[in-house]
């Protein structure tokens, strides 16, 4: 991995891009207090570089219709030597899967994942969730409400 | 395409790469620059499009470490769901807070330099919140966002 160093300049353009990531560059190199030029051609390094790369559009399921949104965490049975990645090929094809992680911890995957309502979501559960392999125990939590979201880094 | 089969692969292309012109999608799906930039504009207002995120590499930022709290109030009423919300939410290394159904009553995403300051924003912020009982920790090995029901 390539390591920058990163300055406070740098630093403050990738603090006003997570505050503004529809801010043009005039606009960031304004916040961030530095030249047009310098904000081009330091975001242009902080992409070359690996650090910024970069930038998707944040979609409210519940506006487009998917009122449930469910957080699977599976523990898996390890028994079996291929267990996480027999389990996550299946994941991936489930197309209300919007979100898969894997821990150290007493949880091995969650799933996060999206129904029109909760007919649909108890579909989605029997056929498809719990006839993915090697599954030792599932837990439910079901999203009441999102209370802060933006998943800025503190830099 | 349908009207609603076009909003569809705008989000999808949207979701891949946020910085896309809307010009470039067009080109894409065979649209006019200002339909889809109509079709965008009318996205956000219905708040279908939320906004943006950075996709940032957390490792060379001096974040490596993320992990997901499962956290169970001890007292609960009102007052005190707003009292713990507002109190975590301040926290800058809690990245996400969700008000959650089940095992627990919120779920946190939180970022830290290593393990040791994990433990030090675990002891020092987290479990000195207002209300706060039990807490669980996963630490986070591996993310996939996939592009769903698009």
């Amino acid at each position: 991995m390539v390591i920058i160093m990163l300055d406070d300049t740098d630093r403050r353009l990738l603090r006003a891009l997570q505050n503004y990531p529809d801010g043009g560059v005039q606009d960031l190199a304004e916040r961030a207090g530095c030249t047009t030029a310098t904000a081009t051609r330091r975001l242009e390094r902080l992409r070359d570089s690996g650090v910024l790369t970069g930038q998707h559009a944040v979609i409210n399921w519940a506006r487009l219709g998917y009122a449930v949104e469910v957080s699977l965490r599976f523990t898996l049975d390890k028994t079996s030597a291929n267990a996480f990645d027999e389990f996550l090929a299946k994941a991936r094809q489930i197309a209300e899967v919007v979100e898969i992680q894997t821990f150290l911890g007493r949880v091995d995957v969650r799933l996060a994942v999206v129904a029109r309502d909760l007919g649909h979501y108890q579909r989605l559960y029997r056929e498809q969730i719990l006839m993915l392999p090697h599954i030792a125990e599932i837990e439910a939590l079901m999203d009441v409400a999102l209370i802060k979201s933006d998943e800025r880094l503190p830099i | 395409m349908s009207s609603d089969d076009l909003d569809l692969a705008i989000l999808r292309a949207l979701q891949a790469d946020a910085t896309q012109s809307a010009g470039a999608i067009g080109r894409m799906l065979g649209l006019s620059q200002p339909a889809v930039w109509r079709r965008i504009n009318k996205l956000k207002a219905d708040g279908i499009i939320m906004g943006r995120r950075l996709d940032l590499n957390r490792e060379a930022l001096g974040y490596p470490v993320t992990v997901f709290l499962g956290v169970k109030l001890a007292t609960k009423g009102r007052v005190s769901l707003e009292d713990f919300e507002r109190a975590v939410t301040a926290i800058p290394e809690v990245q996400s807070v969700r008000h959650v159904l089940g095992l627990y009553d919120y779920r946190l995403r939180v970022v830290a330099r290593d393990l040791a300051d994990f433990e030090r924003i675990l002891r020092r912020r987290i479990m000195t919140l207002p209300g706060v009982g039990d807490v669980e920790a996963n630490v986070l090995l591996s993310e996939e966002r996939l592009p769903g029901p698009l």
